[in-house]
């Protein structure tokens, strides 16, 4: 019987020749990521034992630049962590700091056809670059630092078959709007990208979709690979990696085809983004208070280039602030010689160094009661950003930086025809 | 047969309940004492003044979907038995075994309860019972492997016999 991209994954690294939905697996982990809250004195345990220090990766990133005593106590066990076990990759703040997603996507930890495990939700970003990637908990980390295994159950798999290309204005956020307002929830599916449409996404957007997967509450969300894919990795890790593409009988709960060139801008409604997503035109007159653009979902080199294309030529609207967090330094610095930031300064944003910070409601743009917000981020749960009174709505980077602009929400296409 | 039942009164929630209803951001770093006191803050303000060991949840399609953060053991912590749902999100549930929070997945669950009934749950055939309505549903099994670790009080336990993190 044939096999989707995870179940093959899944079957190389459980050492079986067949893996089936339904299935329990324990498979060997190829990179393990621990975050700063792995070490935060109250979330860490004290591990005795790694198993192979050099498939970890430790990314300092959800309270970075330490923004209180208990954050600064947590990266200093952490360096020492480290030291003592000689983990070689270790992204601290500085040069090098940036939200784990991205920095396993820049530096391509995550290689084709292999198994990665991160204490956050969120880990399933990896997917991008066709590896078997899921959020664990912290005790699941723990386990797959000290035994070099994980388990999963496997689920079914719904297909997307992509094809044509997004239009300009329109993005990956978009795509994802779409995906979660027209076909809801994937509780404990698998979600896979593919189809000729695939060549038509660059990585950043495939990054996107792929970090979305967990809104979708899929487990897995995995990309084919293509050469785009495969020259993006080379250049950036000299390791070997397989690619691995799924059966042409591989069996799906479900195959569904997506016209890419049909998608439109959409906005999710405060809340949820479950059945959630509406025309930008139908919250039209929504006024903000806040703009946010940055996560492991909207932080790349893309998004920061579309937002300033945005915005060049105007202004942040009085009363609003407009908070951009590009995912790693090293997009960061990459979106300054490409005078992105300048253009997003200029305007009146605030640029902040690479952290989870604003996404979860941690640091640097929390909301406040009665706020709006209308985000380009992960998630925009009650109380997910801040106060629990205040609305988040969530859209793509252009739609939050055209929206920054007028001081309510609206379409970016509006925006520069002066609508 | 009854040797592995177990009852409790029901509190029942809809669907796409998530993580950080359970466990809010600005908690995220917070003492588990003050983690307990945030549980459903904002959609259920004074919950947790009510809820009462043994209780258990009874919830709708996809619950927990969100955050790897662990609000499971926030519901534990509030003294909750166990969590019943048409749906449970996969990282949910893996939260729910590495606290040792017993979680089911049992389609139709959330419409066979009211607040307030009580729930039997038999772990030899995973049927769950409204022993006020007598209806019985089907749950879906455990793997025995996640069942053992649930039951055993999560997955730091198993560490720390292991030898592979020290004891707190």
């Amino acid at each position: 019987m044939g096999m989707t991209i995870v179940e093959k994954i899944f079957a190389r690294a459980s050492g079986q020749t067949q893996v089936r939905a339904g299935d329990l697996v324990v498979v060997e982990v190829d990179c393990a990521v621990m975050l700063d809250m792995s070490f935060h004195k109250h979330q860490r345990r004290e591990i005795l034992k790694l198993h192979d220090p050099d498939k970890v990766v430790i990314a300092f990133d959800h309270m970075v630049p330490a923004p209180d005593k208990d954050s600064a106590e947590g990266h200093a066990y952490g360096r020492g962590f480290a030291r003592r076990f000689g983990i070689k990759r270790l992204h601290d703040v500085g040069a090098e700091q940036g939200i784990s997603h991205a920095i396993v996507a820049d530096r391509a930890y995550a290689l084709p056809g292999t198994v990665l495990v991160c204490s956050d939700s969120h880990t399933c970003a990896s997917g991008a670059f066709n590896c078997a990637a899921r959020g664990i908990g912290n005790p699941d980390l723990i386990a797959a630092l000290t035994t070099g295994k994980t388990w999963y159950r496997v689920g079914e798999t719904i297909r997307y078959d992509l094809h044509g290309a997004l239009r300009p204005g329109v993005s990956a956020k978009d795509l994802f709007l779409h995906l979660a307002g027209t076909y809801g929830h994937h509780t404990n599916q698998n979600v896979e990208f593919g189809g000729v449409g695939l060549a038509s996404l660059p990585i950043d957007a495939r990054r996107t979709i792929a970090a979305m997967g967990a809104e979708l509450s899929a487990e897995f969300a995995t990309f084919e690979c293509d050469d785009l894919l495969v020259d993006y990795v080379e250049a950036r890790n000299p390791a070997p990696f397989t690619p691995v593409a799924p059966d042409p009988d591989a069996v799906y709960a479900e195959r569904r085809a997506i016209d890419l060139a049909a998608m439109t801008p959409l906005v999710a409604l405060p809340d949820a983004v479950i059945r959630n997503s509406v025309p930008v035109a139908e919250v039209a007159h929504e006024r903000i208070d806040q703009a946010f653009i940055g996560s492991c979902a909207n932080g790349t080199l893309s998004d920061l280039a579309e937002a300033a294309r945005v915005i060049k030529g105007h202004r942040v609207a009085p009363g609003v602030r407009l908070i951009v967090t590009p995912a790693t330094q090293a997009t960061y610095t990459a979106a300054l010689k490409a005078g992105y930031v300048e253009t997003l300064v200029e305007a009146g944003a605030v640029v902040t160094s690479a952290t989870c910070g604003a996404c979860f409601g941690g640091h640097m743009g929390v909301v406040g009661p009665g706020e709006t917000c209308i985000t380009a981020s992960t998630r925009n749960f009650k109380g997910r950003m801040g106060d629990p009174s205040a609305r988040i709505f969530m859209a793509s980077p252009a739609t939050v930086a055209a929206s920054a602009v007028a001081g309510h929400i609206v379409d970016a296409g509006e925006l520069a025809a002066g609508v | 047969m009854t040797g592995n039942m177990l009852a409790g009164r029901t509190w029942t929630f809809g669907d796409n309940i998530n993580t950080d209803l359970m466990l809010p951001g600005p908690l995220l770093l917070a003492s588990e004492a003050d983690q307990r006191r945030a549980v459903f803050s904002a959609n259920r303000p004074g919950w947790v003044d009510q809820v009462q060991v043994g209780d258990m949840i009874v919830g709708g399609l996809n619950y927990g979907m969100g955050s790897s953060r662990p609000a499971a053991r926030s519901l534990r912590n509030c003294g909750i038995r166990a969590l019943i749902a048409d749906s449970i999100n996969g990282l949910f549930f893996r939260n729910a075994v590495n606290f040792g929070l017993l979680a089911l997945e049992c389609p139709g669950v959330r419409a066979a309860f009211t607040e307030g009934q009580t729930a039997e749950i038999t772990l030899e055939d995973f049927t769950v019972r409204n022993r006020e309505t007598g209806a019985v549903l089907k749950a879906l099994p455990v793997p025995q492997m996640l069942l053992d670790m649930t039951l055993g009080g999560g997955l730091y336990p198993h560490l720390e016999r292991e030898g592979l993190i020290a004891p707190r």
